[in-house]
């Protein structure tokens, strides 16, 4: 009797999970339907997309930079701790490295448009000096440093240590077999981490790189409080922008019940929720077929 | 067998193409070392090149307008360059490779450390002061408007106003989180482990736990809005007379819960399954049923990871903003109701602190309110995490086998 | 090619840990040397010192002297990467690199060195490498496949033709044969055999009578207890050290009486 009672409990709980997934699903479907169609008009996606997809690539733009910057220190940080760092130390830095992921995003949010935006501000009037030729960096710098540009490096130091952590875990468990192989071969350091560790360790860093393009492509407070947003441009030193998620931050408390305006903040969630799925997915699968492959060893 | 015995063999097991040791000719460009005291360079040249870096920096940072973060960088870039270059001519390219890349990596490192400084600098440099405001923790933002921080910054009176609302909040949202929680997940994960092994639908949960953790956490406050909205229609129409607006400290709860669900059954469903299956076999043979076997000897063995776990999980959604942003709004008093009217969390409150100063035209008071709250914020972070820490650490059994 | 190799007072520490202490022997060019030893009496550990492997646990350090022919491989200055280019290793298990073909397996010593070569130079390398490892005719249909899709035992030769191909003066052998099949070891002790009209070839083996076929000295190693630093016993031909020990530790581990 208390087994049944107590197995059931179990299995309710399961399926509750899978119930609120549903669930998400169906409540934004159906509570942005309103985004797409209006009872006087009918369908009315040409709008809607409209205002959808600068958002849509504003949060690509914001996403792009925070990768490029963070991709290469981050594997970086990991050799350091995996590989280059005194072992006894390599523990601990682990955690400091941790550490930046503790930091609630809000807090990064305030240090970037506080602190590292008017830092950046003498970088984006010399982009502007001598690089304006280049789309990028045309258009009058900022004077705040609230720019997409400085919220793809606050986005950066954000996903930082979510790739380190997965590149870290791989590298260290690279097989010591083949790093002296490589070694007994005479290769360098630099040259055994070529030959031994980025082989087996690619997919692994191509997942981690994934699951901190997801993290950076929903984080919103950083993005809502570093950047001063507006319209779609292509310069990343002057004002202008936005993202997805900083849209729905900042639009949602002022939009009023079962509105219009409501049901469009809806659905670019929506949006945002099925790239994000995308991107985890791709990386799960990414991990999952490497794992066949490592049985080669 | 003997060495005479060997040495006809080679011979017949080399095909027809070529006796054993008659090697290809192999170029004679082979660069390979054949002296091992090759060319090195004395410990104290690396000293020499970071002092000609620095002097450089100095001068090119000088031409610009000289600056200590500039120079730093350039030091550092020329260092990394001259260091390769002084190699490469004095010893070998592969050294030379092998040094750049090093120092890149310890580059790497020093640029991960930066922001983490200039972050904890920020907010205890300009948080402390704020944090010792009096009544800054016992009071809440009731009465405090423009003319008041205006005073605070042109005639250097004390900043009013305080964070006792948003603890409140913050306390209130995240306890109901984790009591919505827990018991969903540590169920799920009693099912994934000792229930179903493998099954269809334990392989189902799991890929969907695997998805609900990349839910980007505004998604989740929207769900979270727009389920109880629709439930609060449903009763309504029922006439049950529910309130009208979802915004209210419980949606909050409910939109944290989609995103600490999935830690917590990560977690858990780790530490369940280090237990060893020889205690739930002793257990069994002693005549045990399987659920008070799990209540009574799987979970007392986890429950030190399972409490870290937990806690780990607290920590992360209590640093979260949007969620709670669009599903309990913010308000400047006290409100201890969770199922009634808005209610203000730490992180929000230093969201609309930056984002929408009391007085803007005299925003340094806000700014010093939502520094220190943000301190306050990480301090109970760090602390959460810390606890994590320790639970795992002291109060792990010992001998479990693993 | 080919070179003698002379450990005088040698000790190895793992940070204060003394691993092995006191070795002095001399090893000549172009011969066979079999390390026998009960497990842990440090034989790999003085194997591994010889191109400097060792130090890849953190504090390793070793005291005394060991020439290379007439060169001190832990003189100040010299760097242990040229050390590795002169001395290759073959390992216990076959570590062939998984990610790389069989063709690439044996160039990637090659590579390091960053030297130029046409296609058929390469070609040339890889046959002869191969052909020395007594692995040509297996594998030579499939060169771009990978080299982890092979047996063990040619695995393993994949891995000797890989270090005979930088063309090394002395090839170390950490027990090469114990994660393979008495044929596949067989093909191993052949090749050793052949090996040894070009290299030095140092081998450590659990396995006494693999000491007997391919090697013509022996040196013993044993160590008086845990904690205890590892030495070095005996060395001497190996038909002596089989057959008449002048030491009596080594005549109770040759005749089976302990180890």
């Amino acid at each position: 009797m208390g087994d049944k009672v107590f197995s059931g409990l179990a299995l309710l709980a399961g399926v509750a999970i899978l119930a609120t997934l549903v669930f998400v699903a169906v409540f934004l479907s159906f509570n942005s339907v309103g985004a797409v169609y209006r009872e006087e008009e009918g369908l009315i996606i040409r709008q809607f997309l409209q205002y959808a997809y600068p958002l849509v690539i504003g949060t690509l733009i914001a996403s792009l930079i925070a990768l490029l910057l963070a991709t290469p220190v981050a594997v970086g940080v990991a050799l350091y701790i995996s590989h280059f760092a005194p072992p006894r130390l390599s523990k601990s830095i682990g955690y400091v490295i941790d550490l930046l992921a503790a930091i609630p995003s809000v807090v990064y949010g305030a240090w970037g448009m506080s602190f590292l935006g008017p830092t950046l501000v003498p970088l984006y009037g010399w982009l502007h000096q001598h690089l304006s030729f280049i789309p990028l960096f045309a258009g009058s710098p900022s004077q705040t440093g609230r720019t997409i540009f400085t919220a793809g490096v606050v986005l950066a130091v954000m996903i930082l240590p979510i790739i380190t952590s997965v590149c870290r875990e791989i590298f260290i468990q690279t097989p010591k077999l083949h790093e002296e192989a490589a070694l007994a071969l005479g290769a360098t350091r630099w040259e055994m981490i070529t030959m031994a560790v980025f082989p087996f360790a690619r997919a692994g860093i191509i997942s981690g790189v994934m699951l901190g393009l997801g993290r950076a492509l929903g984080e919103t407070m950083a993005v809502a409080l570093v950047l001063s947003p507006g319209l779609l441009t292509a310069s990343l030193i002057s004002a202008g922008n936005s993202t997805i998620p900083a849209e729905i931050a900042l639009g949602f408390p002022e939009a009023p019940p079962g509105s219009e305006r409501q049901a469009q903040l809806i659905a670019i969630g929506l949006v945002l929720f099925i790239i994000t799925l995308i991107v985890n997915m791709t990386a799960r699968w990414i991990v999952s077929r490497h794992k066949e492959f490592s049985g080669a060893n | 067998m003997t060495q005479t015995q060997q040495q006809p063999m080679p011979t017949s097991v080399q095909g027809p193409a070529g006796p054993a040791n008659q090697h290809a000719p192999a170029p004679a460009s082979t660069p390979r070392p054949r002296s091992l005291t090759q060319r090195h360079m004395p410990w104290w040249v690396s000293l020499v090149i970071l002092a000609v870096s620095a002097v450089l920096g100095a001068a090119l940072s000088a031409l610009m307008t000289f600056n200590m973060a500039i120079w730093f960088i350039l030091t550092a870039v020329l260092y990394v360059i001259i260091s390769y270059g002084v190699t490469r001519a004095k010893v070998s390219r592969r050294k030379a490779t092998d040094t750049l890349w090093k120092h890149l990596v310890y580059l790497a490192f020093i640029i991960a450390l930066l922001p983490l400084v200039s972050v904890i600098w920020s907010v205890t440099s300009i948080g402390i002061p704020g944090l010792l405001e009096p009544g800054f923790l016992a009071s809440d933002m009731r009465g405090i408007d423009g003319t008041i921080d205006r005073r605070s910054q042109e005639e250097g009176e004390p900043v009013l106003g305080g964070i006792r609302h948003a603890l409140v909040g913050s306390l209130l949202i995240t306890l109901s989180a984790t009591f919505i929680s827990v018991p969903i997940g540590l169920m799920t994960s009693i099912y994934l482990v000792e229930y179903a092994r493998g099954g269809p639908l334990a392989r189902a949960i799991t890929f969907f736990v695997d998805v609900m953790t990349g839910i980007p956490s505004i998604v989740a406050g929207l769900f979270g809005a727009a389920a109880v909205g629709w439930f609060l229609g449903v009763g309504n129409s029922l006439g049950l007379g529910l309130p009208t607006r979802s915004t209210m400290g419980i949606t909050a709860a409910i939109a944290l819960s989609v995103l600490m669900i999935p830690v917590v059954v990560r977690t858990t469903e780790e530490m369940l399954r280090v237990v060893p299956n020889e205690l739930r076999e002793a257990s069994y043979a002693l005549g045990v049923r399987k659920w008070r076997t799990i209540l009574k000897v799987v979970i007392p063995t986890a429950i030190s990871g399972i409490a870290a776990g937990v806690t780990l999980a607290i920590a992360r959604v209590i640093g979260e903003t949007a969620p709670i942003l669009v599903t309990a709004g913010f308000i400047v008093s006290n409100n201890w109701n969770m199922f009634q009217g808005w209610m203000t969390a730490l992180p929000v409150f230093i969201f609309r602190q930056f984002q929408n100063p009391t007085s803007p035209n005299f925003s340094d008071p806000s700014h010093q309110r939502a520094w220190a709250a943000a301190l306050v914020l990480i301090i109970i972070v760090m602390g959460l995490n810390l606890t994590a820490r320790l639970i795992a650490t002291f109060l792990a059994p010992k001998n479990t086998g693993r | 090619m080919s070179k003698s190799i002379t450990a005088k007072d040698l000790n190895v520490y793992y940070g204060d840990f003394l691993a092995v202490e006191g070795v002095n022997i001399e090893i000549a060019a172009r011969s066979v040397t079999a390390f026998i030893g009960p497990s842990g009496c440090g034989k790999t550990t003085f194997l591994r010192s010889l191109n400097r492997m060792h130090e890849v646990l953190p504090g390793a350090r070793v005291e005394g002297q060991l020439l290379l022919d007439d060169d001190d491989i832990y003189a100040p200055g010299v760097d242990p990467v040229s050390v590795r280019a002169m001395v290759g290793m073959v390992f216990q298990r076959p570590n062939p690199f998984p990610t790389m073909s069989i063709r690439e397996n044996v160039l990637a010593g090659y590579k390091l060195n960053g030297a130029r070569m046409s296609r058929s130079d390469a070609d040339g390398i890889v046959e002869s490498a191969l052909r020395g490892a007594n692995l040509w005719n297996e594998v030579k249909d499939r060169l771009d496949r990978p080299g982890s899709g092979l047996s063990g035992g040619q695995q393993q030769r994949l891995c000797i033709a890989r270090t005979v191909a930088v063309k090394p003066e002395v090839i170390l052998m950490d027990e090469p044969c114990s994660a393979l099949d008495p044929i596949s070891t067989l093909a191993i002790e052949d090749l050793i055999a052949e090996l040894q009209q070009e290299y030095t070839i140092v081998i450590v083996t659990h396995n006494m009578q693999q000491a007997a076929r391919v090697s013509q000295n022996t040196a013993f190693f044993n160590i008086a207890g845990s904690g205890k630093p590892g030495r070095m016993i005996e060395y001497a031909e190996t038909s002596t050290i089989f057959n008449n020990p002048s030491n009596q530790q080594t005549e109770r581990y040759v005749s089976g009486k302990f180890g």
